[in-house]
């Protein structure tokens, strides 16, 4: 069994793992080395300046403005999502007739998750390119139109300063509700029945059963789900780089943490601050997920 | 994984007027109240809803592929006076074509490289016990969690060094490193779970370590490279970041929408640009409808571990 080991190991992990080395944690760990120079990006020459970057970043309006974006995203896209695909997930599950087996799943569940994730297996570009039609500011766009046959006026949507940033946090719900109504229906699923039967024998009504049972049988899983959509409000890249004018626009109302670090790197020339931003953004994801993990803790429940 | 567990129900049931759907409310056969089918009926109309808001983008999307840019806008809820099939061509003249070789040829190069090498990773750290496992374990699972964008500034001089920017292979390798940390994770979990008689028969037999995972644990690890396969080909493909900084001159197809749409604010050609969305969706859609089972467990499996 020992012949052959080590050269067999090394000979299957050295590729891999030189891989993963030069394209992802090098670039990991030069970008905290470059967060400490004035690299331009373009001339090989830089010089350290210490933590001048990220004092620099206090003072930027635009990345303030940027972190406030986020910060919005941060507060609505898991809320709303996590309660809309729970609420989802309770209807496919105890939504349908009450039959002798207790209450049921509602019929054509199978549907309701295909049409539901759907947005999920399609690249960001082209549902930003859709939705980005959807609003058209003008009364004939299909949103406004809607709106209009329920006699609701028409929107600006991204036009709009003060609605663009909600404009995209709707298609970032949108996108994302599908994803954890699945993850929810998949982890529901696998409770045992007679945890509801028995719910049910002693009187509970479908709502108290889903509040008092269901939820708390899926708190491991709704943490998660947490985190990962906290993680994607600060990560928002390509939505916002392809649907909003400028990208960033109206008057920087979409601006966001990646949109900076890609204008100043790649554009303004200023590597070394961008990769600031980087850090700061690395950090934000870190602390968040942190503290969420943490406010939500709670006993875990065996079944 | 956890999904697969609920019985297999054809879509969309409904049309069987079962559970009370079309709430005639004189339906004996639940034995409930008839508080239970207005249960029932409002479940259903608020899935409905919701079902209708998520597929009109994609439906109104396909239709508009046909339609001049005049009805696009005019009349956005009718169908075309007569179907532009024109836009299609056009769409194609303006490099949806050149897009689409550049996505099948960087997706099908970057998923068969990553199935190889993370399932090799994978395999070696699931059954190997060595000097350093855990570390290099721990290495890639920490690459899921950092965030793209930290890298992405050295990542562009990194590629650039190489002489790979705009270049197939360039992109294949950073396709293949950024997929590695999920697809070995995933892998990892699944080889531990596989019996370890067969190896050991086989080695036994004087099977060579190389021998046994290409001839006996690949062959057993087939639905759990299945799963990940369809995950990655569908983050592959779908994949915007990576090729927009690092292949500005050989835009895949998901970058040459978003430069489609952008060219369409001042040439106004928006029946074509709907024509290439059509070109990016209906293949992802199709693979979707045929494997949306193992798409939703793949997509969703490795979220809960």
């Amino acid at each position: 069994m020992q012949h052959g080991r080590y050269p067999f190991i090394v000979g299957f992990l050295i590729l891999p793992l030189t891989l993963y080395g030069v394209f992802v944690i090098s670039p990991f760990v030069q970008a905290f080395h470059y967060s400490l120079t004035d690299w331009s990006g373009v001339s090989p020459d830089l010089s350290y300046v210490g933590l001048q970057n990220f004092q620099t970043l206090m003072r930027d309006g635009l990345f303030l403005q940027a972190l406030r974006n986020n910060a919005l995203l941060l507060l609505g896209l898991p809320a709303i999502t996590v309660m809309l695909a729970l609420f989802f997930a309770f209807l496919l599950n105890v939504g349908g007739a009450k039959g002798k087996a207790g209450v049921q799943g509602i019929r054509g569940n199978g549907f309701y998750k295909l049409a539901f994730f759907l947005p999920q297996v399609l690249s960001v570009p082209v549902i930003a390119v859709i939705w980005a039609v959807i609003f058209d500011p003008t009364s004939d766009g299909l949103a406004n139109s809607a709106l209009g046959w329920v006699g609701l006026g028409s929107f600006g949507w991204l036009a709009d300063p003060n609605l663009a940033l909600y404009s995209v946090l709707w298609v970032l719900i949108w996108g994302s509700v599908g994803f954890y109504l699945v993850l929810f229906n998949a982890a529901m699923s696998s409770i045992p029945r007679d945890i509801f039967e028995a719910a049910l024998i002693d009187g509970a009504g479908r709502f108290s059963t889903f509040v008092r049972v269901t939820m708390p049988l899926l708190w491991d899983t709704i943490q998660t789900s947490w985190v990962y959509l906290a993680i994607l409000s600060l990560d928002v890249y390509a939505l916002v780089a392809v649907m909003t004018a400028g990208p960033g626009g109206p008057d920087n109302s979409t601006q966001v943490i990646s949109l900076q670090i890609a204008q100043n790197g790649f554009q303004f020339g200023r590597a070394g601050y961008a990769s600031a931003m980087g850090v700061v953004l690395f950090f934000l994801t870190l602390i968040i997920a942190t503290v969420m993990l943490r406010l939500t803790r709670r006993e875990r429940i065996e079944y | 994984m956890a999904v697969a567990t609920q019985p297999r129900e054809p879509a969309g049931v409904d049309e069987n007027g079962s559970a009370g759907k079309p709430a005639r409310g004189t339906r004996p056969v639940s034995g409930g109240a008839s508080g239970d089918s207005a249960v029932n009926v409002f479940s259903h109309t608020v899935l409905i809803g919701w079902s209708i808001l998520v597929m009109i983008p994609f439906l109104w999307a396909l239709v508009a592929s046909t339609k001049t840019s005049r009805e696009i806008f005019g009349d956005p809820w009718a169908l075309p006076a007569s179907p532009q099939w024109s836009n299609f061509s056009s769409a194609w003249d303006k490099g949806v074509g050149d897009y689409l070789l550049n996505s099948l040829i960087v997706v099908s190069g970057g998923v068969l490289l990553t199935m190889l090498l993370g399932s090799m990773t994978a395999y070696v750290l699931a059954r190997y016990e060595f000097r350093g496992n855990r570390f290099i374990y721990y290495l890639f699972a920490a690459g899921m969690m950092f965030p793209v964008f930290l890298a992405i500034v050295p990542l562009f001089f990194v590629v650039q060094n190489l002489g790979m920017l705009s270049t197939y292979h360039g992109l294949i390798l950073v396709y293949v490193a950024y997929s590695l940390p999920f697809t070995v994770f995933f892998m990892h979990s699944f080889f531990r779970t596989l019996p370890t008689s067969v190896a050991e028969a086989a080695i036994m037999d004087g099977a060579s370590h190389t021998g046994v995972f290409f001839r006996v644990m690949l062959p057993m690890a087939k639905p759990g490279l299945l799963s990940i396969a369809i995950f990655n080909v569908l983050g592959q493909w779908n994949q915007f970041v990576l090729p927009a900084f690092l292949s500005p001159e050989k835009p895949v197809l998901a970058q040459g929408i978003a430069t489609l749409l952008a060219s369409q604010r001042y040439e106004g050609d928006w029946g074509a640009l709907f024509a290439a969305l059509t070109v990016a969706m209906v293949p992802v859609v199709v693979v979707y409808l045929v494997f949306y089972r193992q798409v939703q467990a793949g997509l969703t499996g490795g979220t809960l571990k």
